[in-house]
């Protein structure tokens, strides 16, 4: 325990710039696939709202210089693989002159917060659920009542979200309908706007948890069945342990392992489902960014921002690839899965 | 075991205790296959499923287009925000573009179903074949299909389908489903992969070996059967993940445009500010299908689950 | 080898004990009626094929039946205390004081995620609580020298160690709190042939030095008879015969114990391995009479009528068998050889 087999570093860590680069690329090659280009387009429809542009074909040109568009197809790849590595992805092409990348940095850390918050509550939450769904000391009357939590737990979050801001915002007046914090309330370290980013936060937090704890109690359950087969559990039950200790040392030890590759799987599902909770909520986030760009048809920002949703998720499934070793002690000597 | 087939011989030497010899399974309704999850979850997909068929028989979906209805009516015995009742004519309301949304659901549900079981079933080829020559073939090619699911499986397909969906604008029901079942592969090819090269240590298949079979002989006669509980959960399991990414774009507005979907008419709703002037029919009545279609779905897959691990059937009792 | 005198005193008593799996299609059998006595300082074998109960029986001393078993009927007797009646938190406390267990499948006997070292101090602590430190390293150090393990085991994991070092942890767990009662289920099975010699040399040392009482549960007849004082036969949920391993091996009184000492192979005698003739009776629906009529070579007409009951046929030795028949003179004599 506590050493990463160097074989295993290596191939995790290839795997991981392989993902990027070819994210990245798909990224860049899908638009270049489509009958014109965006900056025509945009510049198009500028046109057609402000009825005429004095020199369209000009600013078209102008443009496509800055944008680079004129050069060779591989050297404009280059040039947009070295912005994908110092996070450069141009101008805003509804806002411009802003950059996708100040855009971006404005709507990270809503995301971030949320999805940290929201992901480890759901994580924690969902396998203690499951861990008691089958151990044989809780009372009945949880395990009976149990399922019926599980409701939620097929639905897409989207739904949830809806549900919950008709419920809870809409018919009961309980939570704001949108935003991440009041509107009156000045951004910075005050307990106002502590108060007021946790009173938004709630209910997107509370869309994400519902959907998604069931998903690892029911994997958590399974495993926890397995493992209750084991011979260890068995002699530890000979050994008179306590019965708590059992489950917490013995049982969701062991049971735990599966669920924690499991939950690296699963973050890009994870993010997804936020990207679409922050949309509906109208949350500052990644999310709404990307449906402000697919609406004002803004490609450069629904790039870059797919770029970042897409490099964050990965490095989180690397930090938890990396961080497995140190969890599981059996890994150290197998060297790579 | 040889006692077994000696079995009427000893019996009629025993006559005396005669115990009636019923092993394996107790009777022909003891299948894993009839239990209570599974059919209740495949019973609300096809009830969904009927519905949507049958509705078309009997409704008029030509009501499912722009204008050709009264503007946002609500379902009948409710009334809307400026005092409309609901009439016969359009018993769940309708929409503000004029769409009834009977007709809307009911062309709209196949159509979602449909998204989801094109990709799912593709995705599910394409992870069939893989899984089976990563598994069976190994060597080089092995090393190739692993570090392709590898690379591929973390990417938010959500994202990249966001981008293909944006440049693309108008798509069809199909190259949706096609884009995401690009999504789809690895799953059903890691799972596929892992059974195939525990199956090739068993008993049954090094003996199909030893007598000489070919290898596809063993791989669709001897091998294939043993997965069908693990290839229909991979199914299931991929077909809700496929619906989920469509309702997904659809309610972002990247759906398809042409043909109505539940995805697309909450995003309908959500762009019409629909929650706000509380036409609840609007978005909720798609988003109550679908939770009744997920929530099959997830029946279907628990119900699966035990089939292809008894441990949990007993466990659930 | 064993002293026969009458004072010897009990260590486990099991009376009536009867262990029923549930099944669809009726209960399954799996131990049915099954009493012995277990004296202080003995060893106790099991034997019997698969499925006969044995292990079944030594979970069910220990209590540790799970659903769908579940124990029906019996009394299990250690220190005067009937196990069963215990409370859970009672029974708990005697477990491994009292009663320890060496398991059958040492290979996944051990927690994959804690150290050795953990493993030992977690059953000494919640025993006798807290400890200093040094003190409880040195004595699961002790344990480890007792049973010939290197003391650089002690941080290291499961998976990190041998089969037969695992055993030998799984030796040391057992006797690190100095019970009564130690039982060893198919504790060698798993092991190659030659670990599994010293594994077994290594459990009667431990056991001649710490005068426990012990219970060896196994299907290998020629083993047993070299490592225990007496011989339980146990066939499909009872126990056919009981006796000390000389009377077993110079006159086995059950059908089925001679066949099982007909399957021992011997260096000195060829012969071709017999194999038991018949089918076994549907667990769920035994037959009426003797359990073992169906593939009994000498069944009677009162054998299928009603079932033998164990008798002792001569000190130390109980049969459950119709063919030992009493006699005028108040002994015990086979119908076979007396017709």
């Amino acid at each position: 325990m506590g050493r990463i087999p160097a074989g295993y570093l290596f191939r995790r860590l290839g795997i991981f710039v392989l993902t990027i680069w070819l994210a990245a690329t798909v990224i860049w090659i899908i638009p270049r696939l489509a009958p014109g280009d965006p900056i025509s387009a945009m510049v198009g429809r500028m046109a057609a709202s402000a009825g005429f542009i004095e020199n369209a074909d000009a600013i078209i040109e102008g443009w496509q210089e800055r944008f680079g568009l004129n050069e060779p197809l591989f050297n404009q790849y280059l040039r947009y693989l070295w912005g994908c590595l110092r996070f450069d992805f141009g101008y805003s092409l509804a806002s411009f002159p802003t950059q996708v990348s100040t855009l971006i940095g404005f709507a990270l850390p809503w995301t971030i917060g949320l999805l940290l918050l929201a992901v480890t509550i759901t994580f924690i939450f969902g396998n203690f659920v499951g861990a008691i769904m089958v151990w044989s000391h809780t009372p009945r009357i949880i395990k009976a009542l149990i399922p019926f939590g599980l409701v939620f737990t097929s639905i897409p979050t989207i739904l949830a979200a809806l549900l919950l801001l008709y419920v809870f915002a809409f018919l009961l007046n309980a939570f704001p309908m949108r935003g991440a914090y009041a509107l009156g309330v000045e951004p910075g370290l005050s307990w106002d706007f502590i108060w007021t980013v946790i009173y938004h936060g709630t209910l997107p937090a509370l869309a994400i948890i519902l959907v998604s704890f069931g998903y690892w109690a029911l994997g958590m359950r399974g495993m926890m069945i397995t493992v209750e087969g084991e011979d260890y559990i068995q002699l530890a039950k000979a050994k008179g342990l306590k019965p708590f200790h059992i489950l917490y040392r013995y049982m969701v030890r062991n049971a735990i392992l599966p669920q924690i590759t499991a939950f690296a799987l699963a973050l890009g599902t994870l993010v997804s489902g936020q990207i679409l909770v922050e949309y509906i909520f109208g949350y500052p986030g990644m999310g709404k960014l990307i449906y402000d760009a697919i609406i004002t048809q803004d490609f450069a920002v629904i790039q870059g921002t797919s770029y970042i949703v897409i490099l964050l998720t990965a490095i989180a499934v690397l930090i938890v690839d990396l961080a497995y070793p140190f969890i599981d002690p059996r890994i150290s000597l197998k060297g790579g899965r | 075991m040889s006692d077994a087939q000696m079995t009427s011989e000893a019996l009629e030497t025993a006559d005396a205790g005669k115990p009636e010899r019923t092993m394996g399974r107790f009777n022909k309704w003891d299948t894993p296959w009839l239990n209570g999850k599974l059919l209740t979850g495949a019973g609300i997909i096809l009830a969904i499923l009927v519905m949507g068929l049958i509705g078309r028989l009997v409704w008029d979906t030509e009501l499912a287009f722009t204008g050709s209805s009264p503007l946002n009516l609500p379902p009948v015995g409710f009334e809307n925000n400026r005092g409309q009742v609901g009439e016969w004519a359009h018993p769940l309301g309708t929409e503000n573009s004029g769409r009834d949304m009977l007709a809307v659901l009911l062309l709209g549900t196949p159509n979602t179903f449909l998204i989801g079981a094109i990709a799912a079933a593709a995705g599910m080829g394409i992870g069939i074949v893989l899984g089976f020559s990563s598994g069976f073939i190994g060597g080089w090619v092995d090393g190739v299909i692993r570090l392709a699911a590898d690379v591929t499986i973390t990417i938010p397909a959500l994202m990249v389908l966001v981008v293909i969906s944006a440049v693309l604008r108008q798509i069809d029901l199909v190259t949706m489903a096609l884009l995401i079942a690009a999504f789809a592969w690895q799953s059903p090819t890691r799972l596929i992969r892992s059974q195939v090269l525990s199956m090739k240590e068993s008993g049954y298949v090094r003996m199909a070996k030893l007598s000489g079979a070919s290898t596809i002989d063993i791989m669709f006669k001897e091998m294939l059967p043993n997965l069908i509980p693990y290839l229909f959960a991979s199914f299931i399991a991929g077909a809700t993940g496929a619906i989920l990414a469509a309702v997904g774009l659809e309610t972002l507005g990247l759906g398809p445009q042409r043909v109505p979907t539940l995805g697309g008419t909450i995003y309908d709703a959500i762009s019409a500010a629909a929650l706000l002037r509380n036409m609840w029919w609007w978005w909720g009545l798609p988003t109550v299908l679908l939770a009744l279609m997920f929530v099959g779905l997830l029946l279907v897959n628990l119900g699966l689950d035990e089939i292809a691990n008894p441990r949990l059937r007993k466990a659930s009792k | 080898m064993l002293d026969n005198s009458p004072q010897r005193t009990a260590a486990l008593e099991v009376k009536g004990l009867k262990i029923y799996y549930e099944t669809p299609a009726g209960d399954v059998r799996a131990v049915d009626d099954v009493s012995f006595t277990l004296y202080e300082g003995e060893t106790l074998g099991f034997v019997g094929e698969s499925g006969c109960g044995k292990s079944t029986a030594s979970m069910g001393i220990l209590q540790l039946i799970t659903p769908p078993g579940r124990i029906v009927a019996g009394e299990v007797r250690l220190d005067g205390q009937n196990l069963l009646e215990l409370s859970e938190e009672e029974l708990r406390r005697q477990r491994w004081e009292k009663l320890s267990l060496i398991p059958q499948g040492a290979m996944n006997s051990l927690n994959p995620t804690m150290r050795i070292s953990a493993q030992f101090r977690d059953v000494i602590q919640t025993h006798e609580g807290k400890q200093p430190k040094a003190k409880l390293k040195q004595r699961i150090l002790d344990l480890f020298q007792t049973v010939g393990l290197p003391a650089r085991i002690y941080s290291m994991y499961p998976h990190e160690l041998s089969g037969g070092m695992k055993q030998r942890v799984c030796i040391a767990m057992g006797i690190a709190l100095n019970p009564k009662v130690i039982i060893a289920d198919e504790a060698t099975s798993a092991l190659d042939v030659v670990v599994q010699r010293v594994v077994a040399q290594t459990m009667l040392k431990v056991k001649k030095a710490l005068g426990v009482s012990m219970i060896m549960i196994g299907h290998d007849m020629g083993l047993m008879a070299q490592m225990v004082d007496r011989i339980a036969v146990m066939y499909a949920g009872h126990i056919a015969e009981i006796a000390t391993v000389e009377q077993m091996f110079r006159r086995p009184g059950h059908p089925y114990s001679q066949v099982l000492i007909d399957s021992v192979p011997s260096l000195t005698e060829r012969q071709a391995l017999r194999v038991v003739e018949g089918i076994t009776h549907d667990p769920r629906n035994p037959p009426k009479g003797c359990i073992f009529q169906l593939r009994c070579p000498h069944a009677m007409d009162v054998c299928r009528r009603e079932p033998p009951e164990r008798r002792e046929i001569e000190p130390g030795q109980e049969v459950a068998c119709h063919l030992w028949q009493r006699q005028p003179d108040g002994r015990y004599a086979d119908v076979r050889q007396s017709a």
